[in-house]
């Protein structure tokens, strides 16, 4: 396609047949220690997803523009789609699943549900992980700056207004 | 004694899957653990047409866990005749079959897959075959496919496309009409953009049976089209859809992912995942761009004395997609002369397809936008000049509607906005830096039903199950079963299961279409009924026979677990009792609910609708023009509500998805390469939190036993219809700029002196 470029067919292959090494890696996922090995052009995002079967933090463009892959490393809330889970040796990872589970809902979880802030569901994880991020920064003192602090996280069903409900109510809750 | 606490119809009940969809147990299509799995990634076609003369796998073979490269050289069989190919939601012209052949009929057309053990070799891979194409002169440029516009033939037509229906002479009463406009409108190609991705997991279950987690809004319409495509008994093909990610009408018909998953997995006789990116999401399906040349005639009251429209609207080389998008304003307004014509133009891109409120959306949002220009024309208030230019009936087709409150719509909705404070003059409303404008605009949309069947199961405990194949795209169809379950049987919500998105359920047509409420809950009913019937049935054999008297269970009140006599309230029995007074272990009914059932009448002579009025307030830059939706109300009239809070969701979504209509939402296409330019959510952007502030829905009181059985028109498309006009109205008034091309990007407000 480009002509600018041209391969070096053989080199290419040389490169493209080389085995990626694993390294070893240490992660408390939830509250619970894990030794892993790990390829080191996985992702915090896949790496949780396809290996650890921990599938509630969601994948929505895997480039760090739609914030459904949030989780909490040490407390702050980044995008697990942008991480390489071999930069994370050491960190603890908190995930939707270890946020709280049925029967035993985190305050936002269950103003999530009672605010219908969400409707496919698939954004919510990342929401609400977003939402704890927010909420441990401390910056978000009105409805105008939950919004603004909450927009890397994008919800196609439109469920903004009722998140915003969401969130203000568990952020009075946690004060 | 206390009034019994009756969960029904009309309750706020909350989501009864939110506690699995808040703590991420919610199985999504990429997220079922299937041992031995492998993942597919496609590589998309560079060019926009021609063909693939060579292809070299052999780098992308040498990476290491890369078990296969699938292309139209090796792919396992498929059927040869496009009738094979049809799925329940097919258009006429031949359905995309990827890896068919060398052909490449779009940019972005998967032309190969790479199968490794894991994702990322499979991504690194992909990025290695090299594929030399032969490319022909191409068209993805929607202004140079007018050229070729046409309208297809009668059996070329899609079956759901209505032709416009002339009334009067349109073109003598322009001609006389004191009052004139005329004007090309426009809508942007979108992008669905669900924020799950197309997904589908094919778990090989050995001697060619497959369970396919497929993202899509019908499971029985893959599991069908699996086996017609790819020659395979449909008993061997199960497809689950449990949750959906989002569809808004991209997962109505299967998508490409569902192909080549399903036959990656026949080719290596093992479990295959493929999942598109978000940038491949943008080379499926997307909404329709659109030119609409409307023509208003009015005397000086107001009075439209003539409607002229012809759109066009683009659709593929290969399938014809089309829209109802001049009807909706012939059909809305009271004029004695309507006229309308509509073609498509075919461009080498994949064909476009429904997105919520497929033709209305755009055709309303843009002929909303000229009523509004008339209005002030005859110096009449825009809420004013749709009062004046009311219909009792559906005016294109000349019927009665099953029920219309618009008019309650119109009112209750300026109330609530305080329409009456408005200041008539364009720009004549400010603060601070910013102009604010009040804009109002009609949305209409259909109440359809379809053929679905529902079971319902109960246990000697009193548990109950209801199961339909339909699907719930976060609409809240499992909700809407429980509670429609709930108000039949007087069950508590805890006790009820609902299960839907298998293709082992009973048979139920794709979700979409505003249609599933209604559909689904009519059958749950009709199961429930007839449960009903054979508890009333066993407490006959209860020891002294409480219910004695009671001819039908028409004379029963179901509430808290037992059945009620109407007439002696003191005379109950429970449903537990009965069945085991009847020796029953379980009652297991399935039935079906269909098009003309109990007080429906012929479907052809009434119309039935939904409507709303949206209002909308708008706060605009001076200096920069960039505009800020304030305030939204959403007055609408749709029957009755199953669920006011999930039905609120539900507008609240569609008011969302207009306002990025109206302001932000555009899929740009590179002429010379044929590729969208824009295809990811940095660029193309859906709106945000910061993009929306507050807005109010409102349900006007609508009772219409007549249009569905449970009376229930739907709402996953009505909240989006009108939202875009009303934005575009707001920034009129805010501004004195009228734009007639949506999305009103700044740069548009900036080419136009005030």
């Amino acid at each position: 396609m480009n002509d600018a470029v041209t391969i070096d067919r053989a080199a290419a292959l040389r490169v493209a047949a080389s085995p990626i090494a694993t390294l070893p890696l240490s992660l408390t996922i939830n509250g619970e220690a894990r030794t892993l090995e790990v390829e080191p052009w996985t992702t915090l995002l896949d790496l949780l997803r396809d290996k650890l079967d921990l599938t509630g933090t969601k994948k929505g463009c895997d480039h760090g523009q739609c914030g459904a892959c949030t989780v909490l490393i040490d407390g702050r809330r980044i995008n697990s789609c942008l991480k390489l889970a071999v930069t994370l040796d050491g960190a603890e990872v908190t995930t939707i699943e270890g946020l709280g589970q049925p029967g035993e809902l985190h305050p936002l979880q269950a103003a999530f549900i009672e605010h219908d802030a969400f409707q496919c569901g698939y954004c919510t994880p990342g929401q609400i992980c977003s939402a704890q991020g927010l909420i441990n920064e401390g910056h978000a003192k009105d409805r105008q700056d939950v919004r603004e602090q909450m927009s890397g996280n994008l919800c196609r069903c439109g469920a903004y207004t009722n998140i915003a409900d969401a969130v203000l109510d568990a952020m009075e809750k946690q004060a | 004694m206390n009034a019994p606490h009756k969960v029904g119809i009309g309750t706020p009940l909350a989501r009864v899957d939110g506690a699995d969809k808040v703590t991420g147990r919610a199985k999504y299509a990429a997220e079922y653990a299937v041992p031995g799995l492998l993942y597919g990634v496609a590589v998309p076609a560079r060019i926009a047409k021609g063909r693939i003369a060579s292809i070299d796998a052999a780098a992308a073979r040498a990476v290491p866990g890369v078990v296969e490269v699938m292309t139209h050289e090796n792919r396992p069989k498929q059927a040869w005749l496009d009738h094979s190919w049809k799925d329940e939601l097919s258009i006429p012209g031949d359905p995309f079959k990827a890896l068919h052949d060398d052909r490449i009929l779009f940019a972005g057309q998967p032309i190969a897959l790479v199968i490794a053990e894991t994702f990322e070799a499979a991504r690194f891979a992909a990025s290695l075959v090299e594929i030399d194409y032969e490319a022909e002169a191409h068209n993805v440029d929607f202004d140079t496919s007018l050229g070729e516009k046409f309208l297809p033939a009668k059996g070329m037509r899609r079956n759901t496309y209505h032709p416009p229906k002339a009334r009067g002479d349109a073109g003598t009463a322009f001609d006389a009409a004191a009052l004139k406009l005329s004007g090309e409108y426009r809508l942007a190609t979108e992008h669905h953009n669900p924020m799950e991705m197309h997904a589908s997991t094919v778990e090989w279950r050995g001697d060619g049976k497959i369970t396919v987690y497929d993202k899509v809004q019908g499971s029985q319409n893959t599991q069908a089209y699996l086996a017609g495509a790819f020659k395979l008994s449909k008993k061997d093909v199960r497809v689950v859809n449990a949750y959906v990610g989002g569809g808004f009408g991209s997962g109505l018909r299967p998508q490409w992912q569902v192909q080549l998953a399903t036959m990656g997995a026949i080719l290596l006789e093992r479990s295959v995942r493929v999942v598109m990116t978000r940038q491949q999401m943008f080379y499926h399906a997307h909404r329709p761009e659109c030119t609409y040349e409307i023509r208003l005639g009015a005397e000086h009251t107001g009075k439209l004395t003539s409607i002229y429209g012809d759109a066009t609207t683009s659709t593929s080389r290969f399938e014809n997609n089309m829209e109802d998008i001049v009807t909706w304003g012939m059909m809305n307004y009271d004029c004695p002369n309507a006229e309308g014509h509509y073609t498509i133009a075919p461009r080498d891109t994949y064909t476009s397809a429904d997105m919520r409120a497929p033709g209305a959306a755009t055709g309303m949002a843009l002929f909303e936008i000229a009523i509004d220009e008339m209005a002030y024309e005859a110096k009449v208030d825009p809420l004013e000049f749709r009062m004046v230019n009311y219909s009792e009936t559906e005016a294109m087709n000349q019927v009665p509607f099953t029920s219309k409150a618009l008019r309650e719509a119109y009112r209750e909705g300026a109330e609530r906005f305080g329409w009456s404070e408005r200041a008539p003059e364009p720009r004549s409303m400010k603060e601070g830096r910013e102009l604010i404008g009040w804009g109002v605009a009609t949305g209409m949309w259909d109440a359809q039903f379809s053929k679905t069947s529902a079971r319902a199961r109960l246990s000697a405990n009193g548990d109950l199950e209801v199961a339909s194949a339909s699907s719930d795209i976060g609409t809240g169809t499992y909700t809407v079963m429980t509670q429609v379950a709930a108000d039949t049987l007087g069950l508590s919500p805890d006790r009820i299961t609902a299960r839907l998105g298998d293709s082992d359920l009973p048979a139920a047509p794709v979700e979409g279409g505003s249609w599933a409420a209604a559909s689904t809950g009519a059958a749950v009913q009709l199961a429930c009924r007839s449960v009903a019937e054979k508890l009333f049935k066993a407490a006959d054999e209860v020891e002294d026979r409480p219910l004695w008297g009671a001819k039908s269970i028409d004379d029963l009140d179901f509430v808290d677990g037992e059945m009620v006599l109407k007439s002696d309230p003191t005379k109950r029995v429970s449903l537990t009792d009965a069945m085991r007074a009847g020796g029953l272990d379980v009652i297991e009914v399935e039935e079906t609910a269909k098009p003309g059932l109990s007080d429906m009448v012929s479907m052809a002579r009434k119309a039935r609708n939904t409507h709303s009025a949206v209002f909308v307030e708008v706060r605009v830059d001076e200096e920069l023009d960039q505009v800020r939706v304030t305030r939204v109300v959403n007055a609408v009239a749709a029957g009755r509500i199953i669920n006011p809070r999930t039905a609120r969701s539900q507008i609240l979504g569609g008011v969302v998805m207009g306002i990025g209509m109206a302001l932000h939402e555009e899929t740009f296409i590179d002429r010379a390469l044929g590729r969208w330019m824009n295809h990811n959510y940095a660029e193309y952007h859906v709106p945000a939190h910061a993009d929306v502030e507050d807005i109010d829905v409102i349900f006007v009181d609508e009772p219409d036993p007549e249009v569905t059985p449970l009376g229930v028109k739907g709402l996953g498309e009505i909240g989006i219809v009108g939202t875009a006009a009303a934005v575009a109205n707001a920034i009129y008034h805010a501004t004195g700029k009228r734009i007639r091309s949506l999305p009103i990007t700044i740069d548009k407000l900036l080419e136009v002196a005030p």
